[in-house]
């Protein structure tokens, strides 16, 4: 089974400036919400690659079954957060 | 990937103006995800095609590849990839995804 924190270290590895949060259940299933200046000026399969490529090979593997994801430029979430 | 694959995707993909890849099929999807991605077609009330991953290794294999991305389901609008169910959810909450299908279907 694979911890949230590890998946955290993952995701941060490829994104170096990443904040994220790691969210699951069963150790199988995972949410995440990344935050990164490197989705800037892409768009949301392009910032989602970004994310899977993280963790490609446990993806493959199965180790992880799915990941739901969500993505946010550091302004966008700015505009999230001031929103709630 | 052997070049059939590719080039039954590929068919796939340019024959449907709204093709999905997905697990089960759309009375039956067998996983949250794919019925995420039915759910909101649906809803949208517009035509689409389906594949089942399930029943097709080829093709279960080969869209990860042809997409670069990992997971089912897949969708795709007027042959181009739009995403997984996350970014289905996200584009038909901002009210795009409509937008998107129409263009499709006049085209």
């Amino acid at each position: 089974m694979i911890s949230p924190n590890q998946v955290e270290a993952m995701i941060q590895a490829q994104l170096p400036d990443a904040q994220v949060q790691v969210l699951t259940n069963d150790g199988e299933h995972y949410e995440v919400v990344v935050v990164s200046s490197a989705f800037e000026g892409k768009g949301l399969v392009q910032q989602h690659q970004l994310v899977y490529k993280a963790i490609q090979q446990e993806m493959l593997s199965g180790a992880i079954h799915a990941m739901a994801v969500k993505t946010y430029t550091p302004d966008a979430w700015q505009n999230v957060t001031s929103a709630v | 990937m052997t070049p059939e694959t590719q080039a039954r995707i590929e068919d796939l993909v340019k024959q449907n103006k709204i093709m999905v890849f997905m697990k089960g099929n759309k009375l039956m999807p067998q996983c949250g995800f794919s019925n995420n991605v039915v759910q909101i077609l649906n809803v949208l009330g517009v035509p689409f095609e389906t594949v089942d991953v399930l029943a097709d290794e080829e093709i279960r294999q080969g869209i990860k590849e042809y997409s670069n991305w990992p997971t089912i389901p897949q969708v795709y609008i007027n042959g181009e990839f739009v995403g997984g169910s996350d970014i289905m959810i996200e584009l038909y909450q901002k009210g795009e995804l409509q937008q998107m299908v129409e263009v499709a279907l006049a085209s």
